[in-house]
């Protein structure tokens, strides 16, 4: 068959305008995810977690974690009153088969589930001696694992405990916040996993993302604000004995 | 200029520095990698590599595109913000080929109580039972449906996520 210049001028625009709707039907290609208009974080409403430990699970499933290390976890905190500033936590396997029963001792007790913060001014990125490690445009601490050397700097300098040196790659690992979800137009693993509503994945830079009402109108707190880090992970409800 | 009349071995030193330099930057383009520096100090292609991670999870608009009844059957009930792979598990798999990978169904006697397991560390107002004691060893779907589990006239969901 040959095609004249004629043809031609008619079948390449058509051609194009076919492979753009084949694009905005497979969203696994993203080619509509501008970083630029997204600035990640993430909403944990402790009032909410009942410690089943699906998120600690999800993201196990989701992300390859090796067993006995942790993108995320969860701890149960026990504080008596006249010792709020040593509270007793256990995170068995981090919370993953769930918790043992806690009995009604008149104590206070509640779940804390925990994660990458994605640090605005990450103490994590700043130590990379290799620039493998980065804060990207849209607000994720990720980790370059074809670049990292596998110093540990960052696993030292987060304060918050959320990298480790992946065992098999010997690079460091963490939470991705789902980026391969989330550029996609999907939640987290976590955020789809939790049952109750107590981790809520939030887009600060959408103006139309309920985040914005939540945080006018609850007492919300992120974890180590002295140490000004730019958590962006807000925890409603956040017992001062939680470090 | 008698200060530069014996500067020859100074100046093949300059050179051979110059030289070295030059190796360097060209060690060094060959080296780094194109987008190093494309958005910051790091590597930017790293970011699409990091996006192009498979997914598991297919999310529950993908189930809600077939199991349409199973989303009626929820919406009213207590479970209505529960989303499918909360108790199904990952079936990001099943959702692309949903005729050969069959999703298991969930052992509820474990998967209940997972979540519904009195203690003192749960929100005092989410539903808790001692299963010993509640059900008598009967298992939870005699009398509770799992995807609307109250047992009244379809109950006004509370808590749960948006």
């Amino acid at each position: 068959m040959k095609i004249t210049r004629r043809q031609m001028l008619i079948l390449l625009p058509a051609a194009a305008v076919a492979w753009e709707s084949v694009l905005a039907g497979t969203p696994e290609a993203s080619p509509n995810y501008k970083m630029a208009d997204h600035w990640w974080s993430m909403l944990i409403d402790i009032p909410k977690c009942i410690g089943c430990g699906n998120c600690v699970r999800a993201c196990q499933a989701e992300n390859d974690v090796p067993d006995g290390y942790f993108r995320t976890w969860v701890e149960r905190y026990n504080v008596s009153d006249e010792d709020m500033t040593n509270p007793h936590v256990i995170s068995p396997d981090g919370g993953k088969e769930g918790f043992p029963v806690a009995q009604e001792d008149g104590e206070k007790y509640f779940f804390v589930p925990k994660m990458c913060n994605h640090c605005a001014d990450s103490p994590c990125t700043q130590v990379c001696p290799v620039g493998a490690t980065f804060e990207s445009p849209d607000g994720v601490a990720l980790v370059d694992q074809t670049y990292c050397l596998g110093c540990a700097y960052c696993v030292q300098a987060c304060p918050y405990g959320c990298r480790y040196i992946h065992p098999v790659k010997k690079v460091a690992d963490k939470c991705t916040l789902c980026y391969h979800r989330i550029t996609k137009g999907l939640t987290t693993a976590c955020c789809e996993a939790c049952p109750t509503g107590a981790r809520q994945l939030a887009d600060l830079k959408n103006p139309k993302d309920p985040i914005h009402e939540f945080l006018k109108t609850h007492s919300v707190q992120v974890l180590k604000p002295y140490m000004a880090t730019g958590a962006k992970v807000f925890y409603n409800g956040l017992d001062g004995s939680v470090r | 200029m008698s200060v530069f009349k014996d500067a020859g071995h100074l100046l093949r030193f300059a050179g051979l520095f110059v030289l070295a330099f030059l190796v360097f930057l060209v060690v060094r383009g060959y080296v780094v990698p194109k987008s190093f520096g494309q958005y910051g100090h790091y590597r930017g292609n790293a970011i699409g590599e990091i996006a192009a991670h498979p997914i598991q999870y297919a999310g529950h608009q993908a189930c809600e595109t077939c199991h349409a009844d199973v989303l009626d059957v929820k919406k009213n009930g207590k479970h209505a913000h529960v989303n499918c792979e909360a108790c199904h598990g990952a079936l990001a798999k099943h959702a692309d080929d949903p005729s050969t990978v069959k999703p298991v169904l969930p052992d509820t006697a474990a998967l209940c109580a997972r979540c519904h397991t009195a203690s003192a560390a749960k929100p005092k107002g989410f539903p808790q039972v001692v299963p010993a004691e509640h059900s008598n060893g009967m298992p939870c779907e005699t009398c509770h449906q799992p995807h609307s589990p109250g047992m009244d006239a379809p109950a006004t969901a509370v808590g749960g996520a948006k």
